[in-house]
């Protein structure tokens, strides 16, 4: 058989994955798709593993090591979506954008704050790097 | 296991792209169909398309796993997770984003790449397929002799994960002096 088969199909598939990730509103058809982005990695490598044939079964073993961290992040990912649900009461991925950066915050007073205080910290953040080096120039020396 | 096949070489070819062309298709309907329940419907279409697709690389023991896990657990996982957020039966309208031409330029143009690329590397490579490559009994010495640490370590991997999904979906009991908000 020839190799493109197995291949260009999971590379169409992965590319159908991205599509679903970037285009899908709701959490769980997301993770569909990632779903079928994993899958298209998985056929891959058995793909891989056939044509290469190592003694080891390398590539059958990562599919099997995939598919159980697959099996892990879909639990995971479900109870996160279901946790959302429960305190924000939808599961569209455009709407729970409370973390996002913002260009212009929404509280001035809270927005303002940090901002001197990030002035602050890079100062001090600036100074103890040439007293490092100079604590170890002397040490340096010495040995 | 000798190397005797049902099909023929030009058989396999062609039972894989025809089995592709399922697969594709349905992850397609997948990723487009407005009505949810039937995406993870088609979900399993596709899923279980990519297991006979294993069959025909010979790798038998994924294909089963693939069969088990995916087309058993993670979408019945999923279904479920539908059901618990209220999904509508029926065409929801909003299934998509707003960002749906640019997503399908980004797929379209991955697609390109990654196809022109592929093809442009393995244009002259041949598979031989052998039956009994992918065994159970292959799969399991190659587990257990070689990859030992690595399997062990992702049973912890499963078992912080189901620790961890069951902290979350737990609903918490009021406690004094937390606050919480929204918790209906």
């Amino acid at each position: 058989m020839h190799l493109l088969y197995p291949v260009v199909l999971s590379a169409l598939l992965f590319c159908t994955g991205v599509y679903g990730v970037l285009a899908r509103r709701n959490a769980v058809l997301v993770l569909m798709a990632v779903e079928l982005m994993l899958n298209a990695v998985n056929l891959n490598l058995v793909a891989f593993d056939v044509w290469l044939r190592d003694t080891l079964h390398a590539g059958q073993a990562l599919t099997l090591f995939t598919v159980t961290i697959a099996a892990a992040e879909i639990g995971l990912g479900l109870a996160i979506v279901l946790l959302l649900y429960r305190r924000r009461g939808t599961s569209s991925v455009d709407r729970l954008d409370e973390l996002a950066d913002r260009p212009d915050p929404p509280h001035p007073d809270q927005g303002a704050g940090p901002d001197p205080d990030a002035d602050q910290d890079a100062d001090p953040d600036a100074r103890p790097a040439p007293d490092a080096t100079s604590d170890d120039q002397p040490r340096k020396a010495a040995a | 296991m000798s190397g005797q096949s049902f099909l023929s070489t030009s058989g396999t070819e062609i039972a894989f792209v025809l089995v592709g062309i399922v697969a594709l298709g349905a992850a397609l309907l997948t990723v487009t169909t407005r009505q949810l329940v039937h995406a993870a419907l088609w979900l399993v279409v596709a899923l279980g398309a990519l297991a006979v697709e294993y069959l025909l690389l010979t790798a038998e023991f994924v294909a089963w796993v693939q069969v088990l896990i995916y087309v058993g657990a993670v979408v019945v996982l999923l279904l479920f997770g539908l059901m618990l957020t209220r999904a509508p039966i029926g065409p929801s309208p909003d299934a998509d984003s707003r960002h749906r031409p640019l997503a399908a330029a980004v797929a379209v143009a991955a697609a390109a790449l990654l196809v022109t690329v592929v093809a442009d590397a393995f244009r002259t490579t041949w598979i031989t397929l052998r039956p009994g490559a992918g065994s159970a009994e292959a799969n399991g010495i190659g587990l257990f002799r070689a990859w030992v640490l690595p399997f062990e370590a992702l049973s912890v991997l499963l078992l912080a994960a189901l620790v961890g999904a069951i902290v979350l979906s737990r609903r918490r009991a009021a406690r004094p002096g937390v606050h919480e908000e929204a918790d209906d």
